[in-house]
């Protein structure tokens, strides 16, 4: 059940202007969205993750390549045709409209008969609790509040997918962790699947159950939060999620030697890569800190920062490459290290990941 | 409850409002009331001979707006001519509101979908009517319709017609010439409403199953419906009292309310008549603003 694929995007290729000016907003994308799932797309802005979404609304059409329903090949099906609802970062509620008839509006063009769309349209109301304000007009609504009747509009007509574009972005942070744990709940009641676009790292890691990284019109990579914080596949997706450290150096089989004369123990190195340049990356909560005389990569504390629950030191090696530890902060408040300490570096076993450039 | 110092303070402002405004209530109120008074003495007044008015009470002027006595049984006969003249008024005004509006609706959405540059430009060119004298430009719509003119040289030398259309002096042109001349009093205010409207409503129409039609009626229409009341009053209300267009396109030979009512008070010297017929068209232009407006208001509480 959980493996069947809903939305499938094969091979989208999505440009916008013409010959030398043109722009790729999404080169050879191909993905799969299961059923029920909570899928992220995650990017910085331009990256093409709201043109990924516009494309499987119907709003644009690609430029090549296929998108799939259930199977069905809908790519060039009109909005109207698709069940498929969006919720908009602007929400775009009507404003000549009151509250239940927005969340209507959807029934209505389907042509439902006015029982089941007053019963769904209730329903639908108590589900983001705003029965108290169904005969309100939206502009006399707060954001928040907004955003729910966005909601409950686009899931009012029961799509096989909700889109959600950035619908968070507009709200301040207390509201914006109050509306995730919302869409979580909304989902998981719902069962429908939930493509969720996004820039917040934070909130793609905490909501999803699988999140796609994009970049440059490209999926970099598609896995769970877990997967794709541990186990990064290359240097943009280890430092777009989360904070971390890259080193470079020579390879040889089960470790990873510095310029500096120093080594590192990295599982993922074996005899075949030996003498290759590669790249590894390190979490700073991975990086441990101990005494001078100890095995393992000789550093100088550079500085502290203090951030209540941990502090990060900012750590230089002896060729001046700097390393960030993140340090759990002891009940007195003291790390007991200070600036110009000179110390030796420690990992945990598994921690040092080697990334593609 | 406002405190003491607010209250006295609310005061003050209020006071003020009105001590600033007062000398453009004075002026509006003698420009406004004063000479409506003098229209409504003066339709109670008898004819003089030769045109004004003897200071002497008759109801003349309003039996003369329905009635009109015969010149050889000396009885009072329902005057048919003036019914039509009132029919011509109101069907033409109707009809140029609406094709100003059929017209106007997609130039205004045309223009208001343009890069902001490019929209100045537009709005620019819809203005430059406004720049010659209206009898001249009604002159040169005159100059284009007739026989001999541009529209019959160029539609026959291109071989589309074998004939002369024959269309001035005709109904048909004064309506040709009231579009022209009221068509960007329609454009400018539904460019303002269209220009507020935010296209994403399309999309979320769209996405939420709504087909082009319905997209069209239940969310472009309704949200602009303030640019529709103001360009149709806008279209209406000077159509209805239009002068100069239907005397020249129309030739004397089709009058409007506002021709009709210059013929009393020139040529007919009965001021008392032309005075009741001015009054009439007060009266039909409020009270189809009235319906208008009351119905144009009750069709958005229902969406």
């Amino acid at each position: 059940m959980i493996d069947t694929v809903t939305i499938s995007a094969r091979n989208v290729v999505k440009s916008f202007g013409q010959g030398p000016g043109a722009v790729r907003a999404l080169d050879d994308v191909s993905i799969d969205i299961r059923k029920g799932e909570f899928f992220t797309l995650l990017g910085p802005s331009g990256c093409g993750k709201t043109t990924l979404l516009r494309l499987i609304a119907g709003f644009e059409m690609p430029s090549g390549g296929t998108i799939l329903l259930d199977g069905a090949d809908i790519t060039t099906w009109p909005p109207n045709k698709r069940p498929v609802n969006t919720v908009f970062q602007s929400y775009a509620l009507f404003p000549h409209l009151t509250v239940a008839e927005n969340v209507a509006f959807g029934l209505q063009m389907l042509g439902k008969p006015a029982g089941e769309v007053r019963a769904t349209t209730d329903r639908m109301l108590a589900l983001v609790k705003l029965e108290a304000l169904a005969t309100r007009k939206t502009a006399q609504l707060s954001g928040g509040q907004q955003q729910r009747v966005a909601l409950a509009r686009a899931l009012a007509p029961q799509p096989k997918v909700l889109l959600l574009d950035e619908p968070l972005s507009a709200l301040d942070l207390k509201l914006r962790k109050e509306m995730q744990i919302e869409l979580k709940r909304l989902q998981h009641e719902t069962g429908i699947t939930f493509v969720f676009v996004t820039h917040d790292q934070e909130e793609a890691l905490t909501m999803s159950d699988r999140i796609a990284v994009m970049s440059a019109g490209k999926i970099q990579q598609v896995g769970t939060a877990r997967e794709i914080y541990i186990h990064p596949r290359n240097r943009f997706v280890a430092s777009f999620i989360g904070e971390t450290n890259f080193l470079t150096g020579t390879a040889r089989a089960g470790a990873l030697d510095l310029a500096t004369g120093d080594s590192i123990p990295v599982e993922g190195l074996t005899a075949v890569d030996k003498g290759r340049p590669v790249t590894i990356t390190i979490r700073p909560e991975q990086v441990r800190i101990g005494k001078a005389d100890t095995d393992g990569p000789k550093a100088t504390v550079a500085a502290l920062v203090y951030f209540g629950t941990d502090t990060h030191c900012h750590l230089h090696l002896r060729d001046g490459t700097e390393v960030v530890a993140r340090l759990q902060s002891p009940a007195s408040g003291e790390s007991g290290l200070a600036k110009g300490d000179g110390v030796s570096l420690g990992f945990t076993p598994g921690a040092a990941q080697v990334v593609e450039d | 409850m406002p405190s003491p110092a607010e209250e006295s303070a609310i005061k003050t402002s209020a006071r003020n409002g009105w001590l600033l405004s007062m000398p453009a209530l004075v002026l509006l109120t003698i420009a406004a009331v004063g000479p409506l008074l003098i229209v409504v003495v003066y339709s109670f007044l008898t004819p003089g001979e030769h045109g004004n008015v003897v200071w002497e009470f008759s109801t003349g002027g309003w039996v003369g707006i329905l009635w009109s006595k015969d010149i050889f049984t000396d009885e009072w006969v329902l005057a048919d001519a003036h019914l039509t003249i009132f029919w011509r008024s109101v069907s033409l005004s109707l009809l140029t509101t609406v094709f100003c509006f059929v017209v106007g609706f997609p130039t205004a959405w045309f223009i208001a979908t343009r890069p902001a540059r490019e929209r100045a430009l537009w709005l620019f060119l819809i203005t430059i009517p406004f720049w010659t004298n209206l009898l001249i430009r009604t002159y040169a719509i005159n100059e284009v319709l007739r026989k001999e003119g541009l529209m019959n040289t160029v539609l026959m030398g291109l071989g589309l017609t074998n004939a002369a259309i024959d269309v001035l002096y005709t109904q048909t042109a004064i309506f040709i010439g009231m579009t022209y001349v009221y068509l960007p009093l329609m454009v400018l205010p539904l460019f303002a409403a269209i220009d507020r409207f935010d296209v994403k409503l399309l999309e979320a129409a769209y996405d939420l199953y709504a087909s082009r039609m319905q997209v069209l009626r239940r969310v472009i229409l309704p949200i602009v419906k303030p640019g529709i009341i103001a360009g149709s009053i806008l279209v209406f209300v000077p159509s209805l009292g239009a002068y100069v267009t239907p005397r020249v396109l129309g030739g004397g030979k089709q009058m409007m309310i506002g021709n009709f009512i210059e013929l009393q008070f020139l040529q007919g010297k009965n001021w008392p008549l032309g005075a009741a017929l001015s009054l009439v068209l007060l009266l039909i232009v409020t009270v189809a603003l009235l319906v208008y407006v009351r119905n144009a208001n009750r069709g958005s509480s229902h969406g």
